[in-house]
């Protein structure tokens, strides 16, 4: 093999590997029994962590990135480290997944994951507009099954059906967006499309609509004000471990195409695009946090969080500056961990439990002291309080804005915090200040669970108290921008 | 290499709480055990801390410097000077007796001191601090524990509102300063062409006089709200009384310190020229404090509502020194930060002791208890004449320069807060007398005994503190001095 | 080595310590340590009074120690004089109460360890030549007294609070003890700071230079005249020490205070604390204010002369025989306050040294005299439990030894020719006649109004018809009480036979305060 098509071929490694995977994970699901099912957990567990360490080891992105395949697909430290989040996500939700009902002894649920992964690498790679939808489209098709996967579980069913209904429509007006760009410069690569939004003089009217059209689509993604409203209906419908999954992996892979659109194509044009993701970001972390004052229920509140956590991202968005850039992926990348923390925690407790109310948590410290410790740790990451990874990362995002003399939205991101802290206190109130009459209850953990829970918490303190090495890495990531 | 003295002091507690988890919860006596070891090794580390310390060539001593995150000039960066020693002494002291007189504690004292010992890692870290991204990071871990204890521990009726309103009054104090110090960070980028938080450097930024002016209230008060600044008070109080007897030393002890002393470390010293401009507001709201203050505690009918209400006036000195801005005035207020930390952990643990085993804490109930546990009422009544600034205890020698530096800074103050001489006075008497003297109700005197061999121990140990400094203030004045000589020459030998 | 003075303030709070390793129950023992312990400031003041050269002007045996350098104060001792006098007197006491106090049932360790913190507390103010230490040891000695009157005090009468609330007597009065001295103390704690502030240094002797002389204050931001800054630190002071002495009208807290008190609480009270208020305004007021001194002499001695003849008249309308004797402290201390006046108005002259002489005397005087009398009081309080002087009557032929005593020590109070406090009385108006002739005139009359009221106690208890419910059930007085008394009375007799040999001491001292 040529050495050209050696490179080319590192581009896409990671998803090339995913793709054995997912015929591993099919022929398993054919040779073995219903009972030894719940192994296609291990084995795409092991496979990711393979395919991860394969990965580091195989994949060297140059630092200003490389386009390949056409340009449609960039290799870059960028488009590496989103992999790596995605992957990671995707194991650990695996591991969340193995012992739900319905769920843990189903091929299809792995498969389909693991066909959305690639999905969410290809969007953090795809250096092309055509390459982006069809990589947003393959992550979200199995996105739509899985949210709606418990199949005589009526909210699941709404949750799927009300996330695919969405999906598609934002889908297809973000698509109309790029059909706009496509009609004007004649090219869907990225790279010609800056070069013509730079030199041609395109109207600013039009550069407004494409921006708005495609902003459609990717704050759906993401999850922002205004196209928030599905994600706590589709959180608490869906099952648990694969919300916690589109509230981190989906979303770091949003953010990951938002940053690499609106960064290369509209960072040099003429109208004030900051200023809106701005005012997106006060209302997504606004409105999050004031809705996710009042839920009762669990997961409902961890979506409202989950909106607000992408406002407080999108202030670093706005820095529009290296340090911007470092602070998302740092903070992407506390927030996976923190996130799927929570949910992890969440989808041990409804299992035994059988509940997501808030007020079912009472008495948890005392009936189970590593889960509630374990909650206890990714609501005070979540609130932002050291020595967990979300301090960092919050005050970074904040430091980035505040670099960029952007006071103001720095203030809003502070005040939201505080009501931030509030909830999550009401929440670990419960958990750790309430009593019930089931503390004496035992809460079973099993071994997938625990060993996810355990990761995920030792990772949240790392992040937090050693956070150089993730610091550096999220500069690495930054490094090839501006 | 020297040996890294102040980084095992910080993580004692740390690596304390850490083994403690580890240990099967049934295991109490265990659990106390290595909890007691680990106070007590940390107590005897900074105690050797404050007297190795070199008060001839002053400044920063013990420091230990080490990277953390090197390419945004975040550094694990910590030493002490004359005003941080007797704060890490402190701490040491009332993580000790905290230890003692939670001995009996027996629901989960697993988690307790687990919680206590990360609360004492972050008081220990803040205080030994000389990196503002250090200092926050063990702000809020200092912070946080404080929810949970209050939360799980603490009194019934009130510990739920209490536990949710100090942690957001805190946080929002710390995130205000925390915009502050981004400020600084990123002002001293161009000032200083790198960026950095290492706050010796930071000293050095040069920031402009408006620059200063404009973001030390922000500093300054956020930090503050820790301290107890009205109006900003009304948490510590509430959180007085709803804590664990423990976590109440600590709470009032050492934590309000924390508060002065970061807006002390970072707010004066860092915005030298904004303190300049602001400190006569931050004087008048001082003085709100020490006389409202004691005021208001002067019509409680709470045991402990009293207590936490003369803390709040005795902050409010603390916070007038400083805000003199002169050589008496800070001196005196680093010697109260120990002098009250001592003196209110006293308070506390008696007012613990006496709620244990009258299960009340309204004073026209309780009554006599001089006669069932006089060692709690003698080493009582020696931290109320502290308290009461009495000549020949330390809260004299503390108060004595903050009056001098207030008649400096506005003679007027001076004789107002004095106000609150006489009004402490005659609250501490009537508690005094209504508590250990008079009669005791018949129902309690059937069950009520003397306090633990343990109990004594903690007790006399702070009174000791309280005494020594009263009558020989060379223990600890001299060190004070030469942390206040460094803050007056970043001021301008002003 | 220790200097002498410093063993002379601290043995006493050592010996506190020492009793504190006292088993509780060996109640014995802990009477008999006191009781030896107290006797060893006493041979060393007696052995000071020795060593001390009454023709040196200036202070003795000063030595200093570093205490609070970072503010210029330091542990500055000396004596002169004046403070020799003071400090005999105290040292004499003690013992003498301990003595008194034997009969104390209750917690008598606690009760005895109070006794010496307090007798370093008075000795203290005495010895210091240093404002603020001054200050430490003036306030001090409120704490153990504040306990000695809370705790050991007459255990029954109620008063009413505001809002019909009621409280023990003793508590009542403790408390009013505390809070008035400390309210008073307020201005001159705010003083001594403007003084030090302003001048750089609390040490006495630099003081005395610097601070008279004074004219600008650069380091406090009053905007007042600088006459009208001492003016107020003056006021300051005088209002502080005149609560203490008391003068009239800042006495009301005396006689509670002493009625409700231990009888050897009283004897301390009204033998060496008042003293203070007395040795503050010789000490420091007329030293560092001699100009508003001067100037302010008049309102002082009307003050004096109202403490005077109302105490007096209060002293006879009581009913209480403690209160009585109370309020003839207030009449006799007046007489100190008198002549203090009468020299800050003619500093320098003869008269004023006379009017001093005479005041200090006085002082000394009183300290006996009243110490005699609430001891007295507190013999018969204990055999009748009553100190209603109308249930007493006719127990001369049933204590006649008693009754020679307490005739003896009344008249010494009344300023009988031949006992001590005639000497002092006579110099203090013969020194002021020519100053404040009115004011003495006045006194005069007090006088008359004194020997009234010492004999009206003397009739209800002694004479008169005897109460019948007394007889059989009333005891002499035993030897251990003779004991305390005799000394008190060999020196009221002797210093008013000989009084220069007290005088000689004293008036050195007093020309040079200025």
């Amino acid at each position: 093999m040529s050495a050209e098509l050696l490179d080319s071929l590192q581009a896409i490694f990671p998803e090339i590997m995913v793709l054995i995977l997912i015929g591993l994970v099919l022929l398993f699901d054919a040779l073995w029994t219903e009972e030894q099912r719940r192994n296609l957990g291990w084995l795409t567990f092991g496979g990711i962590l393979l395919i991860m360490a394969a990965t580091l080891a195989v994949v060297h992105p140059t630092q200003q990135g490389t386009l390949y395949w056409g340009r449609m697909v960039s290799l870059d430290w960028t488009g590496l480290l989103f992999k790596m989040l995605i992957l990671f996500g995707a194991a650990i939700t695996v591991l969340l997944g193995m012992d739900v009902e319905n769920l843990g002894k189903k091929g299809e649920f792995y498969t389909l994951m693991l066909v959305s992964v690639i999905g969410m690498m290809l969007m953090a790679s795809a250096y092309d507009l055509v390459m982006l939808f069809l990589a947003i489209e393959t992550t979200s098709i199995p996105l739509y099954i899985l949210a709606g996967f418990m199949h005589g579980d009526d909210k699941s069913t709404e949750s799927g059906f009300k996330y695919l209904f969405f999906g598609a429509l934002t889908s297809a007006i973000m698509l109309y967006g790029f059909s706009i760009l496509f009609g004007i410069v004649g090219s869907t690569n990225l790279y010609d499309l800056s070069m013509a939004m730079q030199f041609k003089n395109m109207s600013p009217a039009l550069l407004l609509g494409t921006f708005l059209l495609i902003l459609v689509g990717f704050s759906f993604k993401i999850s922002v004000v205004p196209l928030h409203f599905w994600a706590p209906d589709v959180y608490e419908g869906a099952p648990t471990p694969v919300a916690g999954y589109l509230s981190t992996a989906s979303k770091a892979a949003g953010f990951a195409v938002l940053m690499r659109v609106v960064y290369t194509l509209y960072s040099q044009v003429g109208f004030n695009w900051a200023l809106l993701i701005s005012v997106i970001a006060v209302f997504s972390m606004t409105l999050g946090n004031f809705l996710a004052l009042t839920q009762k229920n669990i997961k409902r509140l961890l979506a409202y969080s989950s909106i607000a956590h992408a406002g407080y991202i999108l202030i670093g968005f706005v820095a529009v500056s290296q340090l911007g850039i470092t602070s998302i992926v740092f903070y992407l990348g506390a927030y996976l961990l923190t996130n799927l923390a929570a949910f992890g925690a969440v989808t041990i407790f409804s299992r035994i439990v059988g509940s997501d109310e808030i007020s079912a948590y009472a008495g948890l410290s005392r009936r189970a002291p590593v889960l509630a410790f374990a909650m206890l740790v990714s609501f005070l990451s979540l609130a932002g309080m050291p020595p967990l990874g979300g301090f960092v990362a919050k005050i970074w995002v904040f430091a980035a804005a505040l670099k960029e003399g952007i006071l103001w939205l720095v203030v809003i991101g502070v005040l939201n915090s505080i009501v931030g802290l509030y909830y999550y206190l009401r929440v670990l109130n419960v958990i750790y200040h309430h009593r019930s009459d089931t503390e004496n209850q035992p809460l079973p953990i099993s071994t997938p669970n625990a060993i996810a829970l355990i990761v995920l918490s030792i990772g949240i303190v790392l992040v937090g108290v050693f956070f150089a090495p993730f610091f550096n890495w999220s500069v690495l990531a930054a490094s090839g921008w501006f | 290499m020297q040996f890294p003295i102040i980084s095992f002091i910080v993580f004692t507690p740390a690596a304390a709480a850490a083994i403690i988890f580890m240990l099967p919860g049934e295991r109490k006596t265990e659990i106390r055990v290595t909890a007691l070891a680990a106070a007590a090794f940390a107590l005897i580390l900074s105690l050797w801390l404050y007297f190795s310390y070199n008060i001839a060539s002053g400044g920063y001593q013990f420091k230990e410097q080490y990277n953390w995150l090197p390419s945004m000039g975040i550094s694990y960066f910590v030493g002490i000077d004359g005003l941080s020693a007797p704060l890490v002494l402190l701490t040491g002291i009332v993580m000790l007796t905290g230890v003692l007189i939670s001995w009996k504690l027996d629901d989960r004292p697993r988690e307790f001191f687990a919680f206590l010992f990360i609360l004492a890692t972050g008081v220990f870290g803040v205080f030994v601090s000389l990196d503002l991204f250090m200092l926050f990071f063990f702000y809020e871990i200092a912070v946080f524990p404080m929810y949970l204890l209050i939360g799980i521990w603490g009194s019934k009726e009130t510990r739920e509102y209490a536990a949710m309103k100090l942690t957001l009054y805190l946080f929002i104090g710390s995130v205000v300063s925390l915009v502050g110090a981004l400020a600084m960070y990123f002002q001293a980028d161009a000032t200083l062409g790198k960026l950095t938080f290492n706050m010796l450097e930071l000293e050095k930024a040069g920031f402009s006089v408006s620059f200063q002016q404009l973001w030390f209230p922000f500093v300054f008060m956020g930090f503050a709200v820790l301290g107890g600044i009205f109006p900003f008070h009304n948490w510590s109080p509430d959180g007085h009384v709803a804590a664990p007897t423990a976590v109440s030393m600590f709470h009032a002890g050492v934590l309000m310190k924390l508060g002065a002393f970061a807006a002390l470390r970072v707010g004066v010293m860092l915005l030298p020229e904004g303190a300049k401009a602001h400190m006569w507001w931050i004087i008048l709201l001082a003085l709100v404090n020490v006389v409202y203050g004691a005021f208001i505690a002067s019509v409680q009918k709470d045991f402990k509502y009293v207590i936490g209400f003369s803390s709040v006036s005795h902050m409010g000195l603390v916070m007038l020194g400083f805000a003199t801005l002169n050589k008496d005035g800070m001196m005196g207020a680093g010697l109260q930060m120990f002098s009250h930390g001592v003196m209110t952990a006293l308070f506390f643990a008696v007012v613990g002791m006496v709620y244990d085993q009258a299960h009340t804490r309204e004073i026209p109930k309780l009554g006599g208890f001089a006669q069932k546990m006089p060692w709690a009422m003698v080493c009582f009544v020696i931290a109320g004449l502290v308290s009461m600034g009495m000549p020949g205890f330390s809260g004299f020698i503390a108060e004595f320069p903050i009056f001098m530096g207030a008649w400096q800074a506005s003679s007027w103050i001076a004789i107002i807060a004095a106000v609150s001489i006489v009004v402490t006075a005659s609250y501490i008497i009537r508690v005094i007398r209504n508590v250990f003297f008079g009669t005791m109700p018949a129902e309690m005197a059937s069950h009520i005994h003397d306090i633990s061999t343990l109990d004594k121990v903690a007790l006399v140990s702070l009174s000791i503190f309280l005494v020594g400094i009263g009558i020989y203030p060379s223990l600890m004045v001299p060190m004070v001095e030469s942390g206040v000589q460094n803050i007056l020459r970043l001021l301008g030998g002003a | 080595m220790i200097d002498l003075l410093t063993l002379i303030l601290f043995i006493p709070s050592l010996g506190a310590l020492l009793l504190l390793f006292l088993p509780r129950e060996q109640e014995k023992l802990i009477k008999w340590s006191a009781f030896v312990i107290s006797l060893v400031p006493l041979g060393l003041s007696i052995y000071l009074w020795t060593v001390f050269d009454a023709t040196k002007n200036g202070f003795q045996f000063e030595t200093t120690y570093v205490w609070y350098a970072a503010i210029h104060s330091s542990y500055h001792v000396g004596i002169d004089g004046l403070s020799l006098t003071m400090v005999m007197l105290t040292t004499l006491l003690m013992p003498l109460a301990i003595l008194a106090s034997f009969s104390i049932k209750d917690r008598i360790k606690s009760y005895m360890i109070l006794f010496f913190f307090l007798e370093t507390g008075l000795l203290g103010v005495f010895l210091s030549l240093d404002l603020l230490v001054f200050f430490v040891f003036y306030e001090i000695g409120l704490v153990p007294m504040f306990f000695i009157i809370n705790q050991w005090g007459s255990e029954h009468g109620e008063r009413e609070i505001w809002g019909g609330r009621k409280m023990s007597a003793r508590a009542y009065a403790s408390i009013k003890f505390m809070i008035y001295t400390m309210a008073a103390s307020l201005g001159l704690l705010l003083a001594i700071q403007l003084i030090g502030v302003s001048a750089g240094t609390y040490d006495l002797k630099e003081l005395f230079k610097v601070w008279p002389t004074l004219q600008t204050f650069n380091h406090i931001t009053l905007a007042w005249q600088p006459d009208t800054i001492k003016a107020v630190a003056f006021w300051a002071f005088v209002i502080a020490f005149a609560l203490k002495v008391p003068v009239w009208p800042f006495h009301t807290w005396l006689p509670d205070a002493h009625t409700e008190a231990p009888v050897a609480g009283s004897m301390i009270l009204a033998g060496v604390l008042l003293k203070l208020g007395a040795y503050g305004f010789l000490r420091l007021v007329l030293p560092l204010f001699p100009a508003q001194s001067a100037h302010y002499a008049g309102w002082l001695g009307l003050m004096a002369i109202l403490a005077i003849i109302l105490g007096a008249f209060a002293a006879y309308g009581q009913n209480d025989f403690k209160r009585l004797v109370a309020y003839s402290s207030v009449n006799h201390m007046g007489f100190v306050v008198l002549g203090i006046a009468a020299a800050a108005a003619a500093i320098g002259t003869e008269n004023a040294t006379i009017a001093l002489n005479g005041a200090v005397f006085q002082m000394f005087n009183h300290g006996l005299s009243a110490a005699g009398m609430f001891f007295l009081v507190g013999v018969i309080y204990e055999r009748t439990h009553t100190r209603n002087l109308d249930e007493y009557g006719g127990l001369f032929p049933l204590m006649p030894v008693y009754g020679g005593i307490l005739i003896f020590t009344a008249m010494g109070s009344l300023g009988l020719p031949g006992l001590s406090g005639f000497i002092s009385e006579f110099l203090v108006v013969r020194g002021s006649w020519p100053i404040f002739t009115l004011y003495t005139a006045l006194a005069m009359i007090g006088l008359l109004f004194t020997g009234a009221y010492v004999l009206k106690g003397i009739k209800q208890v002694l004479h008169g018809p005897l109460n019948e419910k007394w007889s059989g059930h009333i005891s002499e007085i035993n030897v251990r009480e003779i004991i305390v008394i005799t000394p008190l009375m060999i020196l009221m007799l002797w210093l008013g036979l000989w009084p220069s040999s007290v005088l000689e001491v004293i008036n050195r001292a007093v020309t040079m305060l200025f």
